[in-house]
């Protein structure tokens, strides 16, 4: 993938907006992916099967576009896997805790211009430099 | 029926718009993440544009007493800033930074599985169910 990408950045964030305001227009939900998921795992009745038909959709949607374009990512080779295991846990742990994520928080809280969601957002966006700064530039790992 | 056709097509749109942003590459989120390197800023984009259109369009939305399918609009009730917020934010963003995936972008690793694929996917549902099970009160 190219370095900078001004402009499939911003299509791509326009496309994910949509998606966010389709699912809310229509169906009274904001897009928060760790949410949606996450009430998996609690899920009560009629609660489950939108949550699965939409992050189907989701998981669809990359695949063709992998398809069209052949912009797959390929996995790292050399990534530790009890690190991106330990990840993995934090990131489901952290927004079941802090009740979102980059969409949840990001695109759905600032699009309400939630104060809760611009502090959330701000804090892992913040957390997120300065763990990447430790990783790839005190421990080595990429 | 119709919500679950509304909710596919949401999905469809928002997993394209994620493809094609670059976000479902964990090297390119990374590169955004390190602003010591050489630092990609394209990251600022797909949230400008995303809360770009969010920030628009919602005001509309939201003017309807009810979802265009009858369902009543679920907003999130709380607006204080507590502690699980902020503790969850800071967890979260340290698994963001260390993997380069946050939640979209993971279960987006099932378009094209790879052995990140099955350890990240499991581990995020894994980390959700430790919290729903043992950890405080959500914020």
């Amino acid at each position: 993938m190219d370095h900078f990408t001004p402009w499939s950045s911003l299509s791509g964030g326009i496309l994910i907006g949509l998606g966010t305001v389709i699912l809310l227009l229509f169906n009274g939900r904001l897009a928060g992916i760790s949410g949606i998921a996450g009430g998996l795992l609690s899920p009560g009745r009629g609660d489950i099967l939108w949550r699965v038909v939409f992050l189907s959709g989701l998981i669809v949607g990359a695949a063709l576009y992998y398809r069209a374009f052949d912009g797959a990512p390929v996995a790292r080779r050399d990534f530790p896997v009890w690190l991106l295991a330990l990840a993995g846990a934090l990131v489901g742990f952290g927004t079941s805790l802090g009740s979102g994520c980059t969409s949840g928080h990001g695109v759905c809280g600032l699009g309400r211009l939630s104060p809760r969601s611009a502090v959330a957002t701000a804090i892992f966006l913040v957390t997120g430099i300065a763990t990447t700064y430790v990783v790839r530039h005190w421990l080595g790992i990429y | 029926m119709d919500r679950l056709l509304s909710a596919l097509a949401a999905g469809l749109v928002f997993g394209v718009g994620l493809a094609l942003s670059g976000m479902t590459h964990a090297e390119k989120v990374l590169g955004f993440l390190d602003v010591s390197g050489r630092w990609d800023p394209s990251l600022l984009f797909v949230l400008g544009g995303a809360v770009g259109v969010t920030l628009v369009a919602f005001r509309y939305v939201l003017r309807r007493d009810a979802a265009v399918l009858g369902e009543e609009f679920r907003l999130p009730v709380t607006a204080d800033i507590d502690r699980p917020l902020i503790v969850g934010a800071v967890v979260f963003g340290i698994g963001w930074g260390i993997a380069g995936y946050c939640p979209g972008p993971g279960l987006a690793l099932l378009a094209a599985p790879s052995w990140e694929t099955w350890v990240f996917v499991p581990a995020f549902f894994v980390g959700g169910a430790l919290h729903r099970a043992f950890g405080p009160a959500r914020g």
